[in-house]
């Protein structure tokens, strides 16, 4: 089984470079095989997919049939249950334009948890405003997570839950199993938002049940520009397309058309193959490791995060106390300083992390907090990535300690 | 970093004179970064087109807590089309375009921020003040 140290050495980014990348929940670092497998299709496949008959475009439509297959199997999806799309926000918009503005009437509620990120929220605001709906939250507890006693919201004026797997703020896992079960109860659809687990935790639509799943290739080590949608056949087909033009068409006449089968009748014009031939390849990748040996690597990097964090005098941290429920994403503060500040010096020490609310405004305000600072972590990440974001911790808060003292 | 994060910054940006309200502020002006979360309300007291007074609230980092602390202070005084020939000569000093010495002398301590310009990210950090004042000097329109 490759450790950190030798999965490190895959990544050439970080192979070049000297900075401890802290940052993966905003995206990861690509390894080799993913920016080989991008490179290989400019300079081999390259054509436009489904339109031509000579071979070079029927290689190209044979790869992204191949990707599609791989993104269905690593889901437990069936092929033509697979939409590519330009990100996981781009999915969740097309389900609130396709799903949501055709199925929700006066009254109805949509249920989403106050750990939303924005692209999990502002969609169905704009819908539920749209359709004289209603938008509730499931709050969370001091502990960081969504107690059972939230779930009662869920009822049968319930028609739609999405609620995402971790959040990308706190790193709270949430149990998608329960809460699918209660919509179901409860006759909604329910929406997981993947985005910061799909890197981190194994997820099966058919054993989950979910109705739609959402997740982006770039926050797993795939390409930017592709993001994946995942629906029961059913529900897909009942849909109406998101996205007009080119290659999701049957028949098209002066006033009326007629659409694809999925998944084409939601991936209209040409598709970025090339990211999603690399994203299959970042599928490939993440099997190589193992979801397993990949817990373990960051269970282990969490710990060590934690302790080492909880040493400072002059951190606090946002993270529920049962490590069993976090992901790779931890947020915090220096007290007294600004994260903004905290990160500016940590990025004069070669220190990526982010600062900010991380597109989550309701749940910082919901905190009472402005900004954090987070880290989220990969398998690449080492202990040194941490001692060295310690030590910068130190520094900076030395530096900035007397003006805090005045 | 030691040399951006100066004791003049610094002390601007923890213990401001200038954060508070002002009572009978005729002028007001929000200003936020959504990204960071940075949030201030500068409030303005404008008399005969001058600025009489000037005070803000609101949070954010030591860039932006600093460069509006220092901001006050630079323009308290001036008639409002001075304020925004110097909210120029600021901006043009962010972009790094060239400005003259007598350009720098009208700048005052705002000059500390100069070197915000090799900062990329922290630019929206150094003149969320000066576009919030902008907005507020659009009001006398």
């Amino acid at each position: 089984m490759k450790d950190n140290y030798e999965i490190k050495k895959d990544f050439p980014l970080l192979v070049n470079s000297s900075i401890a990348y802290l940052d993966s929940g905003a995206t990861t670092q690509k390894p080799r095989c993913v920016i080989d497998a991008v490179e290989n299709f400019y300079l081999n496949t390259n054509a436009n997919p489904h339109r031509g008959v000579y071979k070079l475009s029927v290689d190209a439509t044979t790869e992204l049939a191949d990707a599609r297959h791989n993104v269905a199997s690593f889901v437990n999806a069936n092929d033509d249950e697979i939409v590519f799309t330009k990100n996981a926000t781009e999915a969740l918009n097309l389900l609130a334009y396709s799903y949501a503005l055709e199925n929700l009437e006066k009254g109805d509620e949509v249920v989403i948890s106050i750990m939303e990120h924005h692209s999990n929220l502002v969609p169905w605001q704009k819908i539920t405003k749209l359709k004289g709906a209603t938008l509730k939250y499931l709050y969370i507890d001091k502990n960081y997570q969504i107690p059972d006693s939230e779930l009662k919201k869920i009822t049968q004026k319930t028609k739609i839950v999405s609620v995402l797997s971790v959040s990308n703020v706190l790193g709270t896992i949430n149990d998608i199993n329960k809460i699918t079960k209660v919509a179901h109860e409860n006759n909604a659809i329910m929406i997981v938002d993947l985005s910061q687990s799909i890197a981190h935790m194994p997820f099966d639509v058919k054993t989950s049940d979910v109705d739609f799943a959402v997740f982006g290739s770039h926050k797993m080590y795939g390409p930017l520009g592709v993001g994946v949608l995942y629906g029961k056949k059913q529900l897909l087909e009942s849909m109406q397309p998101f996205i007009m033009g080119g290659d999701m068409i049957e028949y098209v006449y002066e006033q009326d058309t007629t659409f694809a089968p999925l998944p084409n009748k939601f991936e209209a014009g040409t598709q970025d193959i090339a990211s999603i031939v690399g994203l299959s390849k970042a599928i490939d990748y993440i099997k190589s490791i193992g979801y397993q040996n990949i817990r373990k690597i960051e269970e282990n990097l969490i710990n060590y995060t934690i302790n080492s964090l909880k040493n400072l005098n002059f951190v606090e941290i946002y993270a529920t106390d049962d490590v069993n429920k976090i992901s790779s994403v931890i947020s915090f503060n220096v007290s007294g300083i600004h994260s903004h500040d905290v990160s500016t010096i940590l990025d004069d020490n070669n220190i990526c992390v982010r600062s900010g609310n991380h597109c989550a405004q309701p749940l910082l305000r919901y905190l009472g907090l402005d900004s954090t600072l987070r880290i989220s972590l990969a398998i690449y990440n080492t202990k040194e990535d941490i001692d060295k974001l310690i030590d910068a911790l130190k520094k900076t808060y030395d530096m900035f300690k007397k003006y805090l003292e005045k | 970093m030691e040399d951006f994060y100066t004791d003049l910054i610094m002390e601007h940006s923890m213990c401001s004179a200038n954060k508070k309200n002002i009572d009978n502020a005729n002028y007001s002006s929000l200003g936020h970064n959504p990204n960071c979360g940075d949030e201030i309300k500068l409030y303005a007291v404008i008399k005969d087109n001058v600025i009489v007074d000037m005070a803000f609230t609101g949070h954010g980092c030591a860039i932006s807590q600093s460069s509006t602390s220092i901001m006050i202070d630079t323009l308290k005084g001036k008639s409002v089309d001075e304020a925004k020939k110097i909210i120029l000569i600021f901006m043009k000093m962010i972009r790094r375009e060239e400005i003259s010495e007598e350009e720098k002398d009208l700048l005052k301590d705002s000059i500390a921020f100069e070197n915000v310009a090799n900062m990329p990210a922290r630019v929206k950090c150094a003149v969320l003040s000066w576009h919030t004042l902008e907005d507020l000097l659009e009001q006398l329109k």
